[in-house]
């Protein structure tokens, strides 16, 4: 019992990032099961969202700030998708993939520039950052409510994946490019619109991420965006519930980790502290060397052979 | 190998050596204090970058393993290479919070039977150990990810690298690489330096163009021998190459763990140039840079990849410094032109290249090969 009360707080946080992460997790499933390409420029889409979020909330009310955010990041990710990703359609899946790093680059020099490299504090938005006390503990509202929107907007997500005309051409360009191109689909518009549906809820993401920490900074992207990819790739890259159900483990392991030593100081276990916490990060990557050593195509991928 | 050809590597080691001669009075001419000091600010830090771009070509371009986890490779070397050479009456200042493990340092050990020479060998020693550190760690990790295809090979080397660099920040690893605090204290670039008849000779930029070009050198060799060749195949169509009789996983071994190796041996120099090693350094950001290095100068050119890093140093640390600080090309707007500008001019131009010019600089050719004549290159590509 010791251990849960201790453990509890721990999980509970680790519940919340979890959320958030599959929230970015499930733009980076939607763009690899189409394009084959792992888009490291998606976790910089999301910190700009957070930057966009600071400076529109500095002169513009919430009711018009926070639309305004989603709209711009959604702008972004399309004009990525137009500008750095189009054009080299045709070409070898590596030149693809650098394109992403440069963009990846550019996003965080642009962000460096203007903002100066300081630390950007995140505005307070009213309600859900409020603290409230669950099971006798203190903590945001946003912590709480996080797994809850999430599991919505995955369920609205896979009701337009499997119901839809929009949600059928994308299964079919996933399975096969060419053939469904002959099918009469236009491939731009579906490719566009994954974009556009990775990068709103890698917006609303950000809102719920970014209320939890004291503020943005050009690098705040990198790790999200690295761990919602293990994500994605944990849960069998190209499923939606493989991608959340990954972040989900994902985000408590890591936060379980971080609060490891003190756990097991209560427990007994170990005399002192002996910082397990630097591992927090590091423990998702070794996740995910061994999902990819022992089932490479993770929890709930398909199963694909390549053709000569 | 026809005559030209031996002809072009005679040309080829004859340029190399009036460079090497030239940096070597560069070094002499130039003081700190002279405004072209950047030059040779760039050329050390060039040659670092030059020999990691052109290890990490080695596995994109030439292997065609997708590797990220480069910076790993140069943390281990960086720390390899200070843990053994920081002198022990320094140790105690470096090490302030631990009981350092490693007591003793190869220059101190080997100077004190050979004099200056013994300084030099302890040096060379320590730089070995650190490519050959990453060697090692290139091999284990090799053994399980290497059978990954393209972008899971990029993701798991990547996460690898971020791996290193919390376990070499963990607290309890502390008398060995210092927990999260820098090493610091050992030989660096200023100290390399003789005296010649009354003279001091210094080496400050020499020995790590020295080390760089020796490294390159012995990368052409490589990727021009038999083995080169089969690496070729294996980039250019893996089954094919299984097919022809190519033991591919242990082909692709033996470059990661070369690869690795060199990675190393410029994150030694790394830690020479900017006399300081610390792991919160060697961030996948780095990775990155060097690949669009790689990318600039073109995969699969090793002559590409030099040029690309020495342009990447030159015009973030030099040319477009006037972008930061207010003025550039005349031009005056310190409202635009201010801290951070020019690494967004630079990333544009980098986005250029990888979107409109996406062979880069060389291509795949090499430099020699511009010394050829026009009608041979039609021939060259046929022949591919």
């Amino acid at each position: 019992m010791n251990f849960f009360k201790v453990a509890l707080p721990y999980i509970i946080s680790g519940v919340s990032v979890g959320g958030q992460y599959a929230l970015i997790a499930i733009g980076y499933t939607m763009v690899y099961g189409i394009l084959r390409l792992i888009n490291f420029a998606h976790g910089d889409v999301f910190m700009v969202a957070g930057l966009l979020m600071v400076y529109i909330a500095a002169s513009f009310p919430l009711f018009v700030a926070i639309p305004a955010v989603i709209v711009l990041t959604v702008m972004l990710g399309f004009t990525i998708e137009r500008v750095a990703y189009r054009p080299l359609r045709s070409a070898p899946r590596m030149s693809v993939m650098i394109s992403a790093i440069g963009v990846s680059y550019l996003l965080q020099n642009l962000a460096l520039y203007i903002t100066g490299g300081l630390n950007k504090n995140y505005p307070a938005i009213p309600w859900i950052s409020d603290r409230v006390t669950v099971f006798g503990l203190d903590t945001t509202r946003v912590t709480v409510i996080t797994p809850f929107l999430t599991i919505l907007l995955v369920v609205a997500l896979v009701m337009l994946i499997n119901h839809t005309k929009l949600g059928m051409a994308m299964r079919a360009v996933s399975k096969d490019f060419e053939t469904s191109q002959l099918m009469g689909i236009r491939i731009n518009s579906v490719i566009s619109a994954t974009f556009i549906i990775g990068t709103f809820l890698a917006a609303v993401g950000s809102m719920l991420y970014f209320t939890n920490y004291p503020g943005v900074v050009p690098t705040s992207g990198g790790m999200p965006g690295l761990k919602a990819f293990v994500a994605a790739v944990f849960g069998g890259i190209g499923s939606i519930p493989g991608a959340v159900i990954g972040a989900f483990i994902i985000g408590i392991c890591e936060s379980i980790i971080k609060g490891l030593d003190t756990i097991l100081i209560v427990n007994g276990v170990i005399g002192e502290q002996i910082g397990l916490a630097t591992f927090s990060d590091a423990f998702t990557f070794v996740l995910l060397i061994i999902i990819l050593v022992f089932k490479p195509t993770g929890l709930f991928g398909e199963k694909q052979t390549d053709k000569v | 190998m026809t005559k030209t050809n031996h002809k072009k590597n005679w040309l080829a080691v004859l340029i190399v050596l009036l460079f090497l001669a030239l940096v070597l009075f560069l070094d002499q001419k130039i003081k700190p204090t002279n405004s072209m000091y950047m030059l040779m600010t760039v050329l050390q830090k060039g040659s670092v970058y030059a020999l990691a771009a052109v290890s990490m070509n080695l596995l994109n371009g030439y292997t065609g393993l997708f590797s990220l986890g480069h910076a790993g490779f140069m943390l281990i070397g960086a720390y390899a290479y200070a843990i053994f050479t920081i002198p022990s009456s320094s140790r105690d200042t470096v090490y302030q919070y631990y009981d350092a493990a490693v007591k003793f340092s190869f220059p101190e050990i080997f100077s004190a039977s050979m004099g200056p020479a013994g300084t030099v060998l302890g040096i060379i020693l320590a730089v070995l150990i650190a490519g050959l550190a990453a060697a090692i760690f290139a091999y284990l990790i090799g053994l399980p990810v290497l059978k990954l295809k393209s972008d899971y090979l990029a993701i798991a080397t990547l996460g690898f690298a971020e791996i290193i660099r919390a376990v070499f920040q963990w607290s309890k690893l502390g008398p060995v690489t210092n927990g999260s605090n820098l090493l610091k204290s050992f030989p660096r670039t200023s100290t390399f330096k003789f005296k010649l008849a009354g003279e001091t000779i210094k080496l400050s930029t020499f020995v790590p163009v020295l080390i760089a070009t020796i490294c390159i050198a012995l990368i052409v060799l490589l990727v021009n021998s038999t083995y080169g060749r089969s690496f070729k195949a294996i980039r250019d169509d893996e089954i094919a190459a299984e097919a022809m009789g190519i033991n591919l996983a242990k082909h692709k071994m033996i470059r990661f763990v070369t690869s690795s190796f060199f990675a190393g041996v410029s994150g030694a120099m790394m830690a020479m140039v900017l006399s300081i090693a610390q792991a919160s350094n060697f961030k996948s950001a780095m990775t990155y840079e060097i690949l669009l290095m790689v990318v600039l100068g073109g995969i699969g050119s090793i002559s590409g990849s030099v040029i690309g890093s020495l342009l990447f140093v030159a015009a973030s640390e030099w040319w477009l410094r006037g972008l930061d600080s207010g003025s550039f090309l005349g031009i005056e707007a310190p409202n635009v032109f201010r801290n951070g500008f020019r690494l967004v001019v630079f990333s544009i131009i980098i986005m250029i290249v990888v979107l409109f010019f996406r062979k880069g600089i060389m291509g795949d050719r090499e430099i020699t090969d511009l010394f050829r004549k026009k009608s041979k290159s039609p021939a060259k590509e046929a022949g591919k």
